[in-house]
C-alpha cells in the first residue's frame, strides 16, 4: 500500500475513519448488514494500519507520522498526534483486535445491534486517539469520551448487574482522571504548552516537590485505569458484566491506558518524582501480582477467575515498568502487548462456553473439551500462553520483566516467584475443568464444537501467541529506541555522569 | 466625534431591542382577543427569529446611546445573539404550553418576550439606574409566569413559588440598592465607565468593598448562588416545566454578563472580594452538588446542580481577569445549551404537564431515542465530559483560576466534578439502562425534534471548536471591561488590555 500522503494522514484517518462508519452506520437498518458493515470497516482500518509498521523508522524516538494542526489557538492547544515505538504497537494492537470483537459479538449480540456497532466504532477512535495524542487536552478528550460508549456497552448490553457494573467503571474512571486534568493544567500553567514533547522537554526544570505533586496525580489516574493493587474493584465488577467484546475491548486495550500513561507521562515529565516513588510501586505491583493470583484461583465464575489475573498480569507490566531499566520497560510493553492477545482471547473463549451454556460456572463447563476438541485446543493453547509457558508470547514478556526486577531488587523478586507459581495453578485448574473435568461431568454432548466464525475469531491471535513466542524480534525491533529514550530520560538526570549523555542529540 | 452622520448607525446599534420590542408590542394586541394561544405563539416565534436576524446583523455594532447610559459593543451584541438564540431555543423547548392555562397563553408570551427584551437592554447598560431598570423589566414578568401554570387537584404550589420567588428576588434587590447606594455615595456617579475611574483610588477601604460585596448580591440571586440560591429548587418544582426552563437557563446568563460589568470594579488585585467570591463558589459547589445527589425530582435535581454551576462559573470571576471572565462567559453560554438540552427532555417526556421524576426516565432509549440521546449529550456536558462543552468550559475556568494560583479553589472544583458525575450518571442510568415497564411511547413534533438536534449540534460545536468563540468573548470582554470614558469607542485593539498572566496572554489574539 503505497500512496502519496499516508504518512501525514494514516493516523487521523485512523481516528476518523472509525467516527463516519459509525455515522453511515446509522443509516443502515438490518442487523446483518450492520454487523457485515462494521466488520468491513474495522477490517479496513486494520489493513490500512498495518503499513505503519513498514513506514515506522525503529531507528529513533522521535514521534513519526507527525500531524501538528491548532485547534484551540486561543487556549493554545493543538491538534497533534504522532506515535513512538511504544504507542505504534498498541495503536496496532488496537486496530486488529477490533475487527475480532465484531466477530466475538456477531450471535452474542441480539438486541440493538445499530446502538452496539456505533459504540464500538466510536470506541475504536477514541482508543487510537489516546495512543497517537501528542497533545494533553487532546489525549484528555480522547481519554475520557472512552468513558460513556464503554459505559454504555457495559449497561446496556451487559449482565445481569450491569447497571452496578456500569456505574461504578464510570464513577472510579472519572474520579481519576479529575486529577490527571488538574495536573494537566499545572503543567501547562508551568511549561505554556499542552504539547506532550515539549513538556517533557521541560522536565528537568520542575522542582521536586512539583514533580511529586504531578506524579501523584497521575498515579491515581492511571493506577485506576491499570489497575493497580488497591484500585482494582472497579475491573471484575465491570469485567463480569460486560459483553464479550466489551470484556476483551477492556482487557486488551483500556487496562494498557494505564501503563503506557505510565510510561508515556510519568516516567518522562516526573523524572525525579519517579525515582522518590519507584519501591513503593514495585511492592504495589508485587502486591497486585500475589493477590490478583490468588483471588484468581478461589473463583468459580469463568470471567472472574481471568478478570483477576488481569490484575496479575498487569502488576507485571507496572513491575517491569519501575524497573527502570531496559530488560524491564521491554518486557513491561511486551505484557502489555501479550496480554492484550492471550486475556482478549481467554475472554472470547469464555465468551464462546457462554453463548452455548448460558453459563460461566467452572462446575458446569467441567468436560466440555471431549465434545469440542477444537475449543479444547485454542482454550488450552491460550490457558498456556497466559501462565506464560515457555514458546507462547507470555513467556518472553514476564521473563524480560523479572530480567529487569532482579537488577533491582532481589529480595522483590523473591515474591514474585510464587505469583507465576499461582499463575499456572489458576490457569491450569481451568483448563484441567474445561478441558477433562471429573466423573460426574454435566452432559456436553449436545454441544456444537466451534464454528467457522469462531475460528476465524481466534485464529490471528493463536498466531500471535506462538509467534511472539518464538521470534519476539520484530516486535521489540520496534521499541528498541523508544525505550532506551524513555529509560535515558527518566534515569539520565539520576546519575551524575548521565548528563553528558542527555544532551546528545 | 459623534456628528450627525452616526444617526443611522445607532439606529442600527439598537435594531435589535427595536425588534423585540416590536414583537412584543404585536404580542400585547394579540393578547387582547380571545383564546389567542396558537396565534400568539406563532408571532412569539417570529419575533425569535426576527431578534436572531437583527442581532446577527447587529454583531459588529458599536456606539454609545442614550448619553452614556447605554453602550453597544462586542460584548453586548454577542449576549444579545446568545439571548436571541436562546429565546427561540426556548420557544421551541416550550411547544404548545401544555400546562398554561389556555386563557393565559397570549399574556405569556408576551411575558416571555418582555423578559428578554429586558434582558438584552441589561447586558447594553452602563448606567446604574438603566441597569436596574433593564434588570427589573426582565424580573417582573418572571414572577408572573411562574403562578400562571394550571390548577389540577391540590396542585397550587405555583402560587407558593412564585410568593418565594418575588420576595427573595426583592430582598436581594433591596440589598442590591443598598450597595449601589454606597457606590453612588463613594463617587457621585452612576456611569459605571466613570464610577470605575473613580473607585479606583478606593477600592480597598471597607465602604466600597462592602458596596461592591451587596451589589454583587443582588446578580447573586439571578445566578442562584448559596447562599441567595434558596428559591431555586422550589421555583423550579412549582412553576411549569416551560418556565422553569426560561428561568434555569437566560437570566443565568445575564447575571454573569453584568458580573462582568461589576466586577471590574474591583481592581485586578483585590484580595477581599477574591475571597469572597471563591467563598461563595465553593460554597455553591458543594451545596448544590450534595443535595442534589438525593433529589428524586428531575427539576429539583437540575435547580441544585444549577447552585453547582453558577459555583463553577464564579471560579472564573475569582481569578478577576479577563480570561477568567471570557471563561465564565462561555462557560455559561454553554450551560443555556446543556440546562436547555435537560429541558426538552422534561418538557416532552411528562405527560399532561406534570413535574417528572427521575424514575419517570426509565426506558427512554426506547420510548423516544432522540430524547435520550439528547439527554445524555446534555447530562454529560453538565457533568463535563469531553467532547462537549461542559468540559471545555471547566478547562478554561480552571486554567483561569490556576494561572492566578488558585491550586486549592481548582482542586475542590475537580472533587465537586466527579461528586456531580454521580447523580448525572443516575439520570443516564434511569433512561439507558432501565427497561421502559408500561411506560408509553413518546411521540416528538418537528419543533422538538428541530430544538433535539439544535442543542446537539450546539453543545458538540461549542465543545470541539470552541476556538471562535472564545476568541470573540475574550476579546469583547477586554473591551467591555476597560471602558474608561472617552475610550469607549477609541479603543479597537483588544489586546492591549491584557494583563501579563500566562494564561490572560494566551487569551489575548
Amino acid at each position: 500500500m503505497s500512496f502519496p500522503g499516508y504518512n501525514d494522514s494514516v493516523l487521523s484517518l485512523l481516528i476518523f475513519g472509525p467516527l463516519l462508519a459509525a455515522a453511515l452506520a446509522m443509516f443502515l437498518r438490518s442487523d446483518n448488514l450492520l454487523r457485515g458493515w462494521t466488520l468491513v470497516s474495522t477490517s479496513a482500518l486494520a489493513v490500512f494500519s498495518l503499513p505503519l509498521y513498514w513506514r515506522f523508522d525503529p531507528s529513533t524516538a522521535d514521534f513519526q507520522f507527525e500531524v501538528n494542526l491548532p485547534w484551540i489557538p486561543v487556549l493554545k492547544i493543538h491538534y497533534a498526534l504522532g506515535i513512538d515505538g511504544i504507542s505504534l504497537l498498541l495503536v496496532l494492537l488496537t486496530t486488529l483486535i477490533m475487527p475480532l470483537c465484531v466477530l466475538a459479538s456477531w450471535r452474542y449480540i441480539n438486541t440493538r445491534v445499530k446502538e452496539f456497532m456505533i459504540c464500538l466504532l466510536i470506541m475504536e477512535s477514541a482508543m487510537v486517539g489516546v495512543f497517537c495524542a501528542l497533545d494533553f487536552i487532546l489525549f484528555f478528550v480522547f481519554w475520557e469520551a472512552m468513558l460513556i460508549p464503554m459505559a454504555l456497552l457495559i449497561g446496556i448490553w451487559g449482565g445481569p448487574r450491569k447497571v452496578y457494573a456500569a456505574l461504578k467503571f464510570f464513577i472510579y474512571t472519572m474520579a481519576g482522571s479529575v486529577f490527571l486534568l488538574v495536573a494537566i493544567i499545572a503543567l501547562f500553567i508551568k511549561v505554556g504548552s499542552f504539547s506532550i514533547p515539549e513538556i517533557m522537554g521541560h522536565s528537568q526544570s520542575f522542582s521536586l516537590n512539583f514533580q511529586r505533586w504531578i506524579f501523584l496525580a497521575f498515579f491515581i489516574s492511571f493506577a485506576i485505569k491499570v489497575p493497580m493493587f488497591p484500585f482494582h474493584t472497579w475491573l471484575p465488577a465491570a469485567h463480569v458484566e460486560a459483553p464479550t467484546a466489551g470484556s476483551v475491548l477492556l482487557a486488551s486495550i483500556l487496562l494498557k491506558m494505564g501503563t503506557y500513561g505510565f510510561l508515556r507521562f510519568s516516567l518522562p515529565m516526573t523524572p525525579d518524582a519517579t525515582l522518590f516513588f519507584t519501591p513503593y510501586i514495585l511492592w504495589l505491583s508485587v502486591a497486585a501480582i500475589l493477590y490478583g493470583g490468588l483471588t484468581a484461583l478461589a473463583q468459580t465464575d469463568l470471567k472472574k477467575l481471568v478478570a483477576y489475573s488481569s490484575v496479575a498480569h498487569m502488576g507485571f507490566a507496572t513491575l517491569g515498568i519501575f524497573a527502570l531499566n531496559k530488560a524491564g520497560l521491554e518486557g513491561a510493553v511486551l505484557v502489555m502487548i501479550n496480554h492484550g492477545i492471550t486475556t482478549g482471547a481467554l475472554f472470547i473463549v469464555v465468551g464462546i462456553i457462554y453463548e452455548r451454556l448460558h453459563t460461566r460456572e467452572l462446575a458446569q463447563t467441567a468436560g466440555m473439551g471431549k465434545h469440542m476438541p477444537v475449543f479444547a485446543t485454542f482454550a488450552g493453547v491460550f490457558a498456556l500462553s497466559s501462565l506464560a509457558f515457555p514458546g507462547t508470547n507470555s513467556f518472553i514478556g514476564e521473563f524480560l520483566v523479572l530480567a529487569g526486577g532482579f537488577e533491582v531488587s532481589r529480595s522483590l523478586m523473591i515474591f514474585v516467584v510464587p505469583g507465576v507459581v499461582l499463575a499456572a495453578a489458576y490457569m491450569l485448574r481451568m483448563l484441567q475443568k474445561i478441558a477433562y473435568g471429573g466423573t460426574a461431568n454435566p452432559d456436553h454432548s449436545r454441544v456444537p464444537d466451534l464454528g467457522l466464525r469462531e475460528i476465524v475469531t481466534l485464529a490471528p491471535l493463536l498466531v500471535f501467541v506462538f509467534w511472539i513466542g518464538l521470534h519476539p524480534e520484530p516486535f521489540t525491533r520496534v521499541m528498541h529506541a523508544s525505550v532506551q529514550n524513555v529509560i535515558q530520560q527518566t534515569q539520565g538526570r539520576a546519575a551524575p555522569a548521565a548528563p553528558a549523555v542527555a544532551v546528545l542529540p | 466625534m459623534l456628528c450627525d452622520s452616526m444617526t443611522p448607525f445607532k439606529l442600527m446599534a439598537f435594531l435589535p431591542e427595536l425588534v423585540i420590542l416590536a414583537g412584543a408590542l404585536v404580542l400585547f394586541v394579540i393578547s387582547l382577543g380571545h383564546e389567542q394561544g396558537g396565534r400568539a405563539r406563532l408571532a412569539a416565534f417570529v419575533t425569535a427569529l426576527a431578534t436572531l436576524a437583527a442581532s446577527l446583523a447587529c454583531l459588529g455594532q458599536e456606539a454609545t446611546l442614550f448619553d452614556g447610559a447605554y453602550r453597544v459593543d462586542l460584548f453586548s451584541q454577542l449576549l444579545k445573539l446568545a439571548f436571541a438564540g436562546g429565546f427561540a431555543l426556548i420557544l421551541l423547548v416550550s411547544g404548545g404550553l401544555p400546562d398554561i392555562r389556555n386563557d393565559v397563553k397570549p399574556e405569556y408570551y408576551l411575558l416571555l418576550t418582555i423578559s428578554v427584551s429586558g434582558l438584552m437592554m441589561l447586558v447594553s447598560s452602563v448606567d446604574l439606574i438603566t441597569l436596574v431598570v433593564a434588570l427589573e423589566v426582565s424580573a417582573f414578568p418572571l414572577y408572573l409566569m411562574v403562578p400562571m401554570r394550571r390548577e389540577r387537584n391540590g396542585q397550587r404550589v405555583q402560587m407558593e413559588s412564585a410568593i418565594k420567588y418575588i420576595m427573595f428576588g426583592v430582598a436581594a434587590n433591596g440589598v442590591m440598592f443598598f450597595g449601589m447606594s454606597y457606590l453612588f455615595g463613594l463617587t457621585g456617579t452612576t456611569v459605571l465607565p466613570e464610577m470605575l475611574t473613580r473607585l479606583e483610588p478606593v477600592s480597598g477601604s471597607p465602604l466600597a468593598i462592602a458596596g461592591l460585596a451587596l451589589t454583587f448580591c443582588g446578580l447573586y440571586y439571578k445566578l442562584a448562588v448559596f447562599p441567595f440560591h434558596f428559591w431555586t429548587p422550589d421555583v423550579y418544582e412549582g412553576a411549569s416545566n416551560e418556565t422553569a426552563s426560561l428561568v434555569a437557563s437566560l437570566p443565568k446568563i445575564g447575571a454573569v454578563a453584568v458580573l462582568v460589568r461589576f466586577v471590574s470594579l474591583a481592581a485586578p488585585d483585590n484580595r477581599t472580594v477574591v475571597l469572597l467570591l471563591t467563598l461563595l463558589a465553593i460554597g455553591s459547589m458543594f451545596y448544590g452538588n450534595l443535595i442534589a445527589l438525593m433529589q428524586k425530582d428531575f427539576k429539583r435535581l437540575l435547580g441544585f446542580s444549577g447552585i453547582a454551576h453558577a459555583g463553577y462559573a464564579l471560579v472564573g470571576f475569582v481569578a478577576l481577569d479577563q480570561a477568567g471572565f471570557a471563561a465564565a462567559l462561555y462557560y455559561i453560554i454553554g450551560y443555556l445549551l446543556m440546562v436547555l438540552a435537560c429541558f426538552v427532555v422534561i418538557c416532552k417526556v411528562s405527560r399532561d404537564g406534570v413535574n417528572v421524576a427521575i424514575e419517570d426516565l426509565a426506558g427512554l432509549h426506547r420510548r423516544a431515542p432522540l430524547l435520550a440521546v439528547t439527554l445524555a449529550v446534555g447530562v454529560f456536558a453538565l457533568a463535563g465530559i469531553p467532547p462537549f462543552v461542559g468540559f471545555m468550559g471547566k478547562l478554561t475556568l480552571l486554567s483561569a483560576a490556576l494561572a492566578k494560583g488558585h491550586l486549592a479553589l481548582v482542586i475542590i472544583t475537580m472533587i465537586n466534578a466527579a461528586i456531580a458525575v454521580y447523580y448525572y450518571l443516575c439520570v443516564v442510568r434511569e433512561a439507558w439502562f432501565r427497561d421502559p415497564g408500561a411506560l408509553p411511547p413518546i411521540r416528538l413534533d418537528w419543533p422538538a425534534r428541530a430544538a433535539c438536534l439544535l442543542l446537539i449540534t450546539g453543545i458538540l460545536a461549542l465543545g470541539v471548536a470552541p476556538a471562535r468563540v472564545l476568541q470573540s468573548l475574550s476579546t469583547s470582554v477586554a473591551k467591555a471591561q476597560l471602558g474608561a470614558p472617552g475610550t469607549v469607542l477609541a479603543d479597537t485593539n483588544p489586546g492591549e488590555g491584557s494583563a501579563p498572566q500566562p494564561v490572560g496572554s494566551a487569551l489575548a489574539p
